[in-house]
């Protein structure tokens, strides 16, 4: 079994999720972008238990799924408020982090 | 009473102590005292006299084997014993033929008993008497004339304001002198001198209330302590010289036996003759002198004339085996001591021409006097100088309390103007100042011929023509200065106010009593006698080889000579006014020459306006200056400097560089922030993207450095 | 009487601080008492003294005495609380004792402006302590404690009861010591480092031969330093005029009879006997500079219009013989020295205490403006005369045996130093010597002399008092005493002088 293909697929994967968080406006394509580099790391920690034969990567696959799930619907619901408060989805209008 | 001869200066000593703190309180105001106990002294000093010429003659030093001599001293003077090197018996070795011109009688051994005074660096420093013949002879005659003088000062001084001060300080100078010439050792002596320097200074500044007085009281201590620089070095000198003692046996016996090296020697006999130079008035530290003269009329006899101002005498005579071997007295050469009594001679006559106050003229007659013997020791001829010292003593102080006689009775000093013709009126006070003035001028059968002529004698035979002369010359000068004062006092017209008497008792018992030894005391070292020689001369004149010459009528007959025409000259000038008169308006060269004297070869005008105003003006000042501005000036610079570099460390350091950076560290964060606010835009995908570069940035370099 | 040689010096130095305690709790108002308490102090310390002087063991001068051993004090730098005298340290504490009732004495009545008797007092018993114990200290860091704590109080006198410029004499005089001490005790580290850890003194004399001896020289520097401003020696004198016209009457006095003792004494104590080697080739330096001073000092005194000024002035003149005597490193000059520092304690103090009367009488010290003394105040005038004698060197009294036999060792030296150059020293002092005569006689005529000035001549000027008499007497008495009979003191000093000799014997020669 070779790593490298999945070591690729899941870099090429990441490269993906950071162009879609840092440049998309849309925050619904931004949290998409982060569960890309969420499963990026999945496919990275499944392979990694293969190749060294444990079931410790698929656990840790598991609890990235489910926490990855959770953060989607808080994610959603931040965008759906946003929306709800400003008319748009557009994350280049909330600066609401400036002190 | 030899033994017991610290008796003799303690009671004057007694004496002090008591009339400083109860004589007030006495109805004489103190002079009850002053007398009782000198007179004390005196008669324990005749008794002592007595003892030592009825002393066994039986005593033969070592001489001629010097060397021998120098160990006995060094080992006596390591003995923890009282006597001194004297009491070593020393079997005569004979006289070698080879030293003597003379023959070693056996002399009067002399009493010697110290005490430890004290130690230093485990060295014994002694004190004690040294009895023989020189020191019984002087303390008979300090403690005789101080009692006359005693006496003299209870009418004299009567009415005066410090009465009872006066008596005080005259017991104390007579103890002074007493403990110098008993002492056993130069410190011993150090302490009777310097305790004179300190009595003449307040009998001369007695009425301080002039400045003139009180100048002269220190310019006698000044000058006077000027030589002492010579005795201080001098005695510190031969303190090592002679092996670690002061004990003057030794230092002489050491001197002659010529262990030590001739240097030292040199060096020690040019000190201690600076010293004698200050305290004996001799040229040119003679000034002091006749300003002391500015002190009462009693002082000047006694302090002035009589004791003190030979004490330098006393030390040459005392120490004379360290002249004599520092300087080769022996052998024949001109040597300074002798050098200055001569020129002191001559110069100090001359003056005394000029003067017209009659104390002035007696006082440089007593420098010119001391000049002699300090001329007749440098010659070499050590019992003449103190046979004149002897006999001085007598006439010197007769004319003294002659002129305070007359001042008592006339009010004044000048002889131009408060006297002459006191013959009548005063017929006491005259003839016994004739005597002493005939005494002085050396006219056979007095006191002065008999000593004056064995200086010459002395002169001549040890080879030293070119003093001879100035004894000569000196001679004939004393005459006829003498028949110039004689003359102005006593004979013409009273020129004065007032009416003069004759003075009481008081006054004219001492003269009388003055008068009578003046006559006498010559015969007692005169030829086919001379005891004094017998009695005086001490181991180290025996050591020294000091040479003896026989008396010659010839030189006697010129001696004579040259007095009796000092006296002729003197009348035929001043009396009969013969001779060229009123020179000094004619000729420059006169004129010139009376100037220098009236300005007594301004030798006072170096010494207090150069030297002494020099060093306490310009001098004093500008060390002074040198000090406030430079010493100081250095360390107020320094504090200065200090100050400006704690000004400059406060406000350029402290308040701009490091408080600077506290406040900059403040004001650069406030600034920095604000520069970094633009950063700040709250857009999380900016943020996001500054979180990716960081970590990109420091993964790569990660990857590069790592 | 065990229990005696054990405290005695812890007693003799700690009593005033009992009195000062006591003082702290007695209200300001109440003079009369704290005078007393003051007075009573110093008698008990110096019954102490007395005790002392009767217990001495005069059979024994040389070694230490009333040394209880050492007790650890500050452990962690090894130095211990270590105390004992000898015939060298026995009469200047017997002086400091002295001096300080007879202040307390005069004082009496003659409380300078701003008064405050309990302050001065108080301030006095300080001095006290500091006095008492660096004559007694054994160990250098207990030693320098005591040194360092006389400053404090003396700085406080000068600058509070001081006269019109004493602000800037107290900060020279405080600044100046303290520039010495620094160096001092950088001395006094360097010894602890190179002779074995240690800062006993006796322990010390034995060991410091080890060290080599160029570093010997630069400690030795050091402790020149520190000794030297105290002395105070030519050229690190100018503090002394200053702060003696500017401090009070009894300041001048301690300073003069007792402070001034400290510099020589740490000579004599500490830095001669632990660098023998060091001294030799120091001397000829400390002995040109003493006839420096000797010479620079007199005329000095010869340019002052103000005689405290003037008397400070002979002070410079007077320790430059005691210096002499010190750089002579022989028995007899380091004998003369002891008498000179007692001699001149006593006889400048006196003359202090003239000058202050004198001011306090006529208001002034200018000397152009005095004269008449003995017209006005026949006894003040004497006593003055008296003591400018005795400071002239006046055989029979206390001075000359500081000064003749100062110059009479100057003749020969130690060996391994140079003959020549100390005989001319010893020419030169002489000469140093009719100098004092001028300057004291000069400022006798213009004071004593004459009659009174104008300006004073109506006034009614009171002679010596009852406060002054009982101050006075006890000093003249030993000025006279000292001067007839110097076994008294000689005797005691001599064979601890000669324990200090040894130690360069060894050394130098023979």
């Amino acid at each position: 079994m070779y790593l490298n293909q999945f070591l690729l697929l899941a870099a090429f994967l990441f490269c993906v999720g950071v162009y879609g968080v840092l440049a998309r406006k849309n925050g619904v394509l931004v949290l998409m972008s982060v569960e890309l580099i969420l499963n990026a790391v999945n496919v990275n920690l499944v392979a990694f238990g293969a190749f060294h034969n444990t079931v410790v990567g698929q656990v840790f696959a598991l609890f990235v799924i489910a926490i990855a799930a959770a953060e989607v619907g808080v994610g959603l619901a931040i965008v759906l408020l946003i929306y709800r408060n400003k008319q748009s989805i557009d994350l280049s209008e909330v600066d609401l982090m400036k002190g | 009473m030899l033994r017991n001869a610290f008796l003799i200066p303690l009671l004057p000593v007694i004496s002090f102590a008591l009339i400083l703190f109860f004589g007030k309180r006495l109805p004489g105001k103190g002079h009850e005292i002053g007398v009782l106990f000198v007179g004390g002294a005196f008669v324990l000093s005749a008794i002592c006299a007595a003892q030592w010429i009825s002393r066994p003659a039986d005593y033969l030093p070592p001489t001629g084997h010097a060397e021998a001599a120098a160990v006995e001293g060094a080992h006596a003077a390591e003995q923890a014993s009282t006597e001194a090197a004297t009491d070593e018996e020393h079997p005569a070795d004979g006289e070698p033929a080879a030293e003597g011109e003379h023959e070693v009688e056996p002399i009067r051994k002399a009493e010697v008993r110290e005490v430890v005074w004290f130690e230093t660096g485990g060295v014994e420093i002694k004190a004690g008497t040294r009895m023989d013949g020189l020191s019984v002879m002087l303390v008979f005659v300090v403690s005789m004339i101080s009692l006359l003088v005693h006496i003299f000062s209870t009418n004299y001084m009567h009415d005066d304001r410090r009465y009872t001060h006066f008596f005080a300080a005259l017991s104390l100078f007579t103890a002074g002198m007493l403990v110098m010439v008993t002492s056993s050792n130069t410190l011993q002596l150090l302490f009777g001198w310097e305790m004179m320097g300190l009595c003449s200074f307040m009998l001369i500044g007695h009425w301080w209330e002039e400045k003139n007085n009180s100048d002269a009281a220190l310019k006698a201590f000044f000058t006077t302590r000027t030589g002492d620089i010579g005795l201080l070095v001098g005695i510190s000198i031969l303190f090592f010289a002679a092996g670690h003692t002061f004990d003057t046996e030794t230092i002489n016996q050491t001197a002659l036996s010529g262990t030590i090296s001739s240097g030292v020697l040199v060096a020690a006999a040019a000190a201690l003759l600076c010293a004698v130079v200050g305290k004996s008035a001799q040229f040119p530290l003679h000034t002091w002198l006749p300003d002391a003269m500015a002190g009462p009329t009693p002082v000047s006899a006694l302090i002035h004339a009589a004791t003190m101002v030979v004490a330098g005498v006393y030390l040459i005579a005392r120490l004379y085996g360290v002249f004599w071997a520092g300087f080769h007295i022996g052998d024949g050469g001109i040597n300074p001591v002798a050098l200055i009594g001569g020129v002191t001679v001559i110069i100090a006559a001359l003056l005394a021409f000029v003067q017209n106050d009659i104390k002035k003229v007696l006082a440089y007659s007593t420098v010119s006097q001391l000049g002699y013997m300090v001329m007749a020791l440098g010659v070499g001829a050590w019992t003449a100088g103190i046979f004149h010292l002897f006999t001085h003593a007598f006439f010197k102080g007769l004319l003294f309390l002659g002129a305070g006689s007359v001042s008592h009775s006339v009010h004044s000093f000048d002889m131009k103007k408060g006297m002459g013709g006191l013959k009548k009126t005063m017929p006491v006070t005259f003839w016994t100042f004739l005597i002493g003035s005939v005494a002085l001028a050396g006219v056979p059968p007095l006191a002065g011929f008999w000593s004056k002529d064995e200086i010459l004698v002395g002169a001549s035979g040890n080879g030293y023509p070119i003093f001879l002369v100035i004894g000569l010359i000196g001679a004939f000068m004393t005459a006829c200065y003498m028949t110039r004062c004689v003359y102005l006092t006593f004979f013409g017209e009273f020129r004065g106010h007032g009416h003069p008497h004759e003075s009481p008792k008081a006054i004219t018992g001492p003269l009388v009593v003055l008068a009578g030894f003046s006559i006498l005391a010559g015969f007692l070292n005169a030829p086919g006698i001379e005891l004094f020689s017998k009695w005086t001369e001490n181991t180290t004149v025996l050591a020294a080889g000091v040479a003896h010459h026989e008396f010659s009528i010839g030189l006697a007959v010129v001696g004579t000579l040259m007095g009796v025409l000092g006296i002729a000259t003197g009348f035929a000038y001043y009396v009969r006014n013969l001779g060229p008169h009123r020179l000094t308006q004619r000729n420059q060269a006169a004129l010139t020459g009376y100037k220098i004297l009236e300005n007594k070869y301004y030798l006072d005008r170096l010494y207090t306006d150069m030297v002494v105003g020099g060093l306490k003006g310009p001098v004093a000042r500008a060390t002074y200056w040198v000090n406030q501005n430079i010493i100081d000036g250095v360390l107020n610079g320094t504090a200065a400097v200090s100050k400006a570099v704690a000004n400059f460390t406060y406000s350029v350091l402290d308040q701009k560089l490091v408080d600077g950076l506290v406040n900059g560290a403040g004001a650069g964060a406030e600034e920095g922030g604000s520069a970094l606010r633009v950063l700040q835009t709250g857009r999380v995908q900016q943020y996001a993207a500054f979180l990716f570069g960081a970590v990109v940035l420091m993964g790569g370099a990660l990857v590069l450095f790592v | 009487m065990d229990w005696f040689d054990s405290w005695a010096l812890t007693l003799a130095t700690f009593l005033p601080v009992v009195g000062i305690v006591v003082l702290a709790f007695v209200p300001r108002a109440q003079e009369q008492l704290i005078k007393t308490v003051a007075l009573v102090t110093t008698i008990v310390t110096a019954a102490v003294g007395v005790g002392i002087l009767l217990n001495f063991d005069y059979g024994a001068k040389g070694v230490l005495q009333f040394d209880p051993g050492k007790k650890t004090w500050i452990d962690a730098i090894g130095s211990n609380y270590h105390v004992g005298i000898d015939g060298i340290s026995l009469p200047l504490l017997v002086l400091s004792m002295f001096i300080s009732i007879l202040c307390v004495i005069y004082s009496w009545d003659h409380f300078p402006e701003p008064h405050n008797p309990k302050a001065f007092l108080m301030l006095m018993l300080v001095l006290e302590v500091g006095m008492n114990g660096t004559f007694v200290a054994q160990d250098l860091i207990l030693f320098f404690v005591f040194f360092e704590l006389v400053l404090l109080p003396m700085y406080f006198m000068i600058g509070v009861w001081g006269g019109p410029n004493r602000q800037y004499a107290s900060i020279k005089f405080f600044l100046f010591t303290l520039f010495g001490s620094a160096l001092m005790i950088l001395g006094f580290l360097a010894l602890f480092f190179k002779a074995g850890n240690t800062f006993d003194i006796p322990t010390l004399i034995e060991q410091a031969g080890n060290i080599p001896h160029n570093t010997q020289l630069w400690i030795f520097g050091g402790l020149f330093m520190g000794f030297a401003i105290k002395v105070p020696m030519f050229p690190f004198h100018t503090w002394l005029p200053d702060a003696h016209t500017e401090a009070p009457t009894v300041g001048s006095v301690i300073l003069a009879a007792v402070l001034l003792k400290l510099g020589t004494y740490g000579f004599i104590r500490i830095a001669i006997p632990i660098l023998p080697e060091a001294a030799i080739t120091w001397a000829p330096i400390i002995g040109g500079l003493a006839v420096v001073g000797i010479i620079y000092g007199a005329l000095g005194c010869l340019a002052q219009k103000d005689m405290k000024r003037l008397i400070a002035f002979s002070s410079v003149a007077h320790m430059g013989f005691v210096m002499l005597g010190i750089a002579t490193l022989t028995d007899f000059g380091i004998n003369a020295a002891v008498f000179g520092m007692v001699a001149h304690g006593l006889i400048t103090g006196m003359l202090f205490f003239c000058a202050g009367s004198i001011q306090e009488r006529f208001g002034t010290r200018e000397l152009a403006r005095l004269g008449g003394l003995l017209v006005q105040a026949p006894k003040l005038g004497w006593i003055l005369g008296f003591c400018a004698m005795a400071s002239l060197g006046l055989p029979g009294l206390a001075g000359f045996w500081g000064e003749f036999p100062a110059i009479l060792s100057a003749y020969q030296p130690a060996a391994g130093l140079s003959e020549p150059l100390f005989r001319f020293y010893m020419v030169v002092a002489s000469v140093g010597t009719v100098f004092a005569a001028g300057y004291l006689l000069w400022m006798y005529q213009r004071t004593a002399f004459g009659t009174p000035k104008e300006e004073f001549a109506k006034e009614h000027i009171h002679d010596v008092h009852g406060p002054e008499w009982l101050a006075w007497a006890p000093m003249l008495a030993l000025i006279f005493v000292l001067g007839v009979y110097p076994r008294f003191l000689f005797g005691v000093t001599d064979e601890a002088v000669q324990t200090v000799t040894a130690a360069f014997r060894a050394v130098g020669g023979p």
